[in-house]
């Protein structure tokens, strides 16, 4: 090689530039974007940078950041999920119904409605992922039909009411704060992520999620029936959306048939920021968190720069379409 | 009328069309002739003005005709009626046969208009269906007529069919050519493919024979006979090219298909494979080869047939029983359906069995490691590390990918469908020393290909397969490239015309 020292290292030659750009658009990308964001609003927004304010950022995206976990997998797998948001209202009634059961006694009742949001949030994705693999239907349409069937199933369980007085020791741990700024239901859904992040990093399931959304006709020929391990993805994603509703009712104390109206598209937006693509087979759990992250973080800074909620979705769609646009940059990248 | 001179496509790593002179005359129905991969395709793919070609010249009508784009074509009046039909499949017959020219006023469609201009060129053509009806409604054979049809109106002089007689019946196939010589009555000129020999001496009036991307000869069809086409086509000699290595026992039977049926109106194939064998399976493309292959590993369905893997009787509904049975397909599109592209080397290996690298369902990176970097070597994958994207791979490289996952897996059979199309010369050598040494080992190999030189030099037996039967079989000894082109292009033409 002819080349100068100082090129020897790989800068400045177009390949290491190529390399770099890519490192850039991919996962050290979105953090990156996080860093900027947060950096520029604690410069121009004097409230932005304290501790009360990433209190009320934690408490916020704790949400979000569940629902997106498990839409990561369905995502991954090529699929989507519609029908988070309303699933969430139903389980967070037939959690609150359970919870405000007078029969119980608290230490009995609070962990049954746990096991019953989760399990009725599992069910609904389970019956997902079966409509949607038997019969060949895309997800998108089931998990519609499913977003229309939980909302309706949510106000026939609830009487079409709110459920409140939830037993006083679990609002009490939903109020609980760690180390100053770490509210118990953030800690839940870093719970979450990380339980998500060792499934997909380290696992079997994990392994043919990828795989699957990668080339799944490659995995079929490969000797494996693949319809299991999607039904197992959108049971993920029901089930974290009946985390989500354990986390609103610690939250807000009451269950809500109109819970949950747009929590998918929230989450959906979390998961493609986060550099996971639309079509599967490629993306971490850990950019849907740093993309849960931005939203919330781009919200809360344009409300103190005065922007008002009418102004703040414009901006919030430009962030989204510009992750996506990115995304597409990548994949050329990555095609050369 | 046309012209061309030669004429070079390159494609990355293949040449397609290696000079290419030949004309065709005004008013003639000319044939043209080859193996699979001769340089038919890209030649139309040239005029229809979907590639352009590297080198040379084509004229037409004594100008320069360089077409870049379908349109271009189309204006100079040179028609493709394509294999696969371009019709729109909830539009009307009229709305296809006009498409390019729906008439209107200020982008209101006349639908008088139109019906009454279809309904015309209909008749011309013959063809007896209303104008209204919708295209998904007729027959592969009627959509033909209509592409025929449309060819026509846009006052197409030039008219290329590839092959369209390849899912017609016989009666459909008669219509078809009473149309064509009337075309040809009219001073349409013809350019005819197919590869039955006896529709080409019943149409045609010259034929151009190709072979490796060159033009063999231009000859009148008058006085030559089907065994003299087959001997034009025969490629390449075998002479200096890899061959396989004496001494290789070949053992005990260890796969036995009986009555393979894909479907109810399909006849029966029955086949064995031993150990240590390879066993080319050769045909046209379209014979039924892949399909069967794909139907014995379960990629399609199966209507009936018993499959003995190692004298045991095995039930195949999935790739999971065939790939359970032993039984392993290397896929004809790799990229497609062998790999996934986004994923590492490593994952592309270890995914045919990953309970093998993995506790209580958990990957174990280091047995993963372990595992890919030692099938990388073995197999000589050129790649930076088990960690890179397999989408960054050479062609060679990839399949050897393939190779490797099916080696992991442990196969007893490998089923190889085109398993150098697309690699260069020297990664070819490197797969078939490979698939000596798998059969070597004690397993066996069927490889489906379409270069006939290929399956000379690599098999120990070679299948021709035609109309979805096996229509002979041929042992190592008695190898003649003239004598499986014959069988392959339907012995019938054959005893008709010599």
């Amino acid at each position: 090689m002819n080349s100068t020292p100082e090129r020897t290292e790989g800068q400045g030659t177009p390949a290491s530039r190529g390399r770099v750009a890519r490192f850039l658009l991919q996962d050290a990308g979105v953090a990156l974007a996080l860093v900027l964001i947060v950096i520029f609003f604690s410069l121009t927004a004097p409230y932005f940078a304290t501790s009360e304010n990433f209190l009320k950022i934690f408490v916020q995206i704790a949400i979000n950041t569940v629902l997106a976990a498990g839409m990561t997998f369905v995502i991954l797998t090529g699929g989507i999920d519609l029908s988070v948001g309303s699933v969430l209202a139903l389980c967070s009634v037939v959690g609150a119904l359970v919870m405000t059961n007078a029969d119980l006694a608290p230490a009995v009742s609070v962990p049954l409605a746990v096991l019953a949001c989760t399990a009725t949030g599992a069910a609904c994705g389970a019956l997902n992922g079966l409509v949607s693999v038997h019969w060949k239907v895309p997800s998108f349409i089931v998990t519609l039909g499913m977003l229309n069937i939980a909302s309706g199933a949510a106000r026939v369980v609830s009487d079409n009411s709110t459920i409140s007085g939830l037993p006083q020791g679990f609002v009490d741990f939903g109020n609980m704060i760690f180390a100053g700024v770490f509210p118990s239901i953030f800690l839940i859904a870093i719970a979450v992520i990380a339980a998500g992040w060792f499934m997909l990093r380290f696992t079997v399931f994990g392994r043919f999620i990828f795989a699957i959304g990668s080339n799944e006709e490659a995995v079929r020929l490969s000797g494996h029936a693949t319809g299991r391990f999607k039904i197992a993805a959108f049971t993920i994603s029901g089930l974290t959306a009946g985390i989500a509703a354990v986390v609103y009712l610690l939250r807000l104390n009451v269950g809500s048939p109109i819970a949950g109206v747009g929590y998918e598209l929230n989450a959906i937006a979390a998961v493609i920021i986060g550099g996971t693509s639309l079509s599967g087979g490629k993306g971490s759990i850990i950019g849907t968190l740093i993309g849960a992250c931005i939203l919330q973080v781009l919200s809360t800074g344009l409300q103190l720069f005065g922007i008002g909620d009418d102004f703040k979705p414009i901006v919030i769609g430009a962030v989204i379409v510009l992750a996506v646009v990115l995304d597409a940059v990548r994949v050329r990248f990555s095609a050369r | 009328m046309l012209r061309m001179r030669g004429v070079v496509k390159r494609f990355p790593g293949v040449v397609a069309l290696r000079g290419v002179t030949m004309e065709v005359g005004r008013g003639e129905t000319h044939a043209l002739l080859g193996e699979n991969g001769a340089g038919k395709s890209t030649l139309i793919k040239l005029l229809g003005g979907i590639e352009t070609p590297d080198e040379g010249e084509i004229e037409l009508d004594g100008r320069p005709y360089r077409p870049t784009t379908c349109a271009d074509a189309y204006r100079a009046g040179v028609r493709v009626v394509h294999q696969e039909l371009s019709v729109l499949p909830h539009l009307s017959v009229a709305e296809n046969l006009l498409f390019e020219d729906l008439p209107q006023r200020r982008g209101i469609v006349r639908f008088a208009q139109l019906h009454g201009k279809a309904a015309a060129l209909l008749d011309e053509i013959g063809l007896d269906v209303a104008p209204t009806t919708r295209a998904d409604r007729l027959s592969v054979a009627q959509l033909q007529l209509v592409e025929i049809a449309k060819a026509l109106y846009h006052d197409g002089r030039l008219l290329i069919l590839d092959e369209p007689t390849a899912t017609l019946t016989p009666k459909e196939i008669g219509r078809l050519f009473e149309i064509l010589l009337r075309l040809r009555e009219r001073g349409v000129t013809l350019i005819y493919i197919s590869h039955r020999l006896g529709e080409i001496f019943e149409l045609c009036e010259r034929v151009t024979v190709l072979r490796d991307g060159s033009v063999v000869a231009t000859r009148p069809l008058a006085g030559l006979t089907s065994s003299e086409l087959v001997r034009m086509m025969v490629g390449r000699t075998i002479a200096d090219e890899h061959t396989l290595p004496s001494g290789v026992e070949v053992g005990s039977e260890i796969l036995r298909v009986e009555g393979l049926r894909r479907s109810r109106s399909l006849p029966a194939v029955s086949f064995s494979l031993r150990r240590g064998e390879i066993v080319g399976v050769a045909g046209l493309v379209g014979s039924g080869r892949t399909e069967t292959m794909r139907a014995l590993v379960g990629a399609d369905p199966m209507h009936e047939g018993r499959i003995q893997v190692d004298g045991q009787a095995v039930a195949i509904r999935s790739p999971k029983d065939a790939v359970g049975a032993g039984l392993c397909l290397l896929t004809e599109d790799r990229k497609a359906q062998g790999l996934m592209l986004g994923l590492s080397c490593a994952e592309n290996i270890t995914i045919t069995d990953l309970a093998k690298v993995s506790r209580l369902g958990v990957v174990r990176p280091s047995a993963e490691r372990a595992a890919a970097e030692a099938l990388v070597q073995k197999l000589r994958i050129k790649t930076p590390s088990i960690a890179q994207a397999v989408r960054n791979l050479s062609g060679g490289n990839q399949q050897k990918v393939v190779l490797a996952k099916w080696l992991f897996r442990g196969a007893k059979v490998l089923i190889c469908d085109e398993p150098t199309r697309g690699i260069d010369v020297g990664a070819k050598e490197e797969i078939y020393r490979l698939l000596w040494e798998f059969a070597a080992g004690g397993c066996g190999v069927l490889v489906v290909s379409s270069d006939l030189p290929e399956l000379l030099g690599l098999c120990n037996r070679i299948l021709v397969f035609a109309h979805d039967r096996i229509v002979g079989e041929v042992p190592r000894p008695e190898f003649d490239q003239h004598r499986i082109l014959s069988l392959a292009y339907e012995e019938t033409d054959l005893e008709l015309h010599t």
